[in-house]
């Protein structure tokens, strides 16, 4: 099913305010769902019989500072039945607690779980309900989110130590 | 047959440190080590081509209990530390560190956040080689290097000892 199509039957499920905003690229589309549909929209991409999109390539996060919504989370799909790809993309705003807030996807592709964490690690975006929202590749105890555009490259001798402080390093030793 | 030859059934008289430096370099145990891309250099090292067995070195120990050489081969990124100095201290003494590569001696190319800039600042490192990779004989080069400094230590009279600092 060319990109056109793929569209055409996800409007024709969930109407025009589906489709925010759509690319083609390269004979690739991009489609901006919002992100309160983002579960329902994958659901239906991959039960749907002629789309199958049973495979998720990868979920990705986009850091579009300074803009207004600041993230944006891309989700690459193909489908193994058929052979085609879609692309899926919604923009996520940072809320008070400097985080962004979307649906996780774990529960339709299990694949998007470590895909989803490092997302998160490096973003700071929660994905809520995730079953496992642990840190992938980052030591446990930074608190920094290193693909954002504000970060510096370098990290801080605070942020991003070498080793983990002390009192994380050895919590049953008395501190001072 | 061998060195009984030249040996003509007498008495031979040799400094104790000197014998004891000989014993410890020309069996030094490497430990199987490889963090990046240099562990491939290391590893063709060891293979036919280079053969590090030349010099006493042919087998690469599992187990840091039975190394005396850890050869950093690679970028070391943050969260490997911790498992790096465990296995440093876990090396019995006497034990050496080689630095290979521009990742394991300042960082190299990755001035990141999530590299470690050079492994000295947690290691003890003896010999450091440069190069992205460095090429066999650099780290055959490296490794001689490393003799010649073990053979000038005073193994009796003042024993290394490279206790690891504690974390801060
Ligand atoms: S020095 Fe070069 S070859 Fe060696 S680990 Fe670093 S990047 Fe890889």
């Amino acid at each position: 099913m060319d990109q056109e199509s793929i569209k055409d039957r996800l409007v024709s499920k969930f109407g025009d305010e589906v489709v925010q905003s759509a690319v083609l690229f390269r004979d690739q589309m991009a489609v901006t769902v919002p992100k309160d549909l983002i579960l329902d929209v994958c659901r239906f991409l991959k039960e749907d019989p002629e789309l199958s999109f049973d495979f998720l390539s990868f979920v990705g996060g986009v850091d579009w500072y300074p803009k207004e919504p600041r993230f944006e989370v891309v989700y690459q799909l193909y489908s193994i039945t058929y052979g085609h790809r879609f692309r899926i993309k919604t923009k996520v705003e940072m809320a008070e607690d400097g985080r962004g807030h979307i649906d996780s996807v774990v529960p339709i592709w299990p694949t998007a779980n470590w895909h989803e964490r490092e997302t998160s690690e490096m973003f700071g975006i929660t994905f809520l309900n995730h079953p496992d929202p642990r840190k992938l590749l980052l030591p446990d105890t930074w608190n920094v989110y290193p693909l954002r555009k504000d970060f510096p490259l370098e990290g801080t001798e605070e942020d991003t130590p070498d080793l983990p402080r002390a009192t994380h390093a050895a919590p049953d030793q008395p501190s001072e | 047959m061998g060195i009984e030859r030249h040996l003509n059934d007498t008495v031979h008289v040799t400094n104790l440190e000197w014998f004891v430096n000989w014993a410890r370099k020309s069996s030094m145990w490497p430990l199987g080590f490889g963090l990046a891309c240099c562990a491939l250099e290391m590893i063709a090292t060891v293979v036919s081509r280079y053969d590090m067995s030349r010099f006493g070195m042919e087998v690469f120990r599992p187990s840091p209990r039975q190394a005396d050489l850890m050869i950093v081969s690679g970028t070391a990124s943050k969260k490997m530390i911790p498992a790096i100095r465990r296995i440093y201290e876990q090396m019995a003494e006497p034990r050496w560190v080689i630095a290979m590569g521009a990742c394991a001696c300042t960082g190299g190319i990755y001035k990141n956040y999530a590299v470690v800039q050079g492994i000295d600042r947690h290691l003890p490192v003896d010999v450091y080689i440069p190069g992205c990779p460095p090429r066999p004989e650099a780290l055959l080069d490296g490794i001689f290097q490393l003799h010649a400094k073990v053979m000038k230590e005073q193994s009796i009279k003042n024993p290394r000892s490279f206790p690891i600092k504690a974390a801060t």
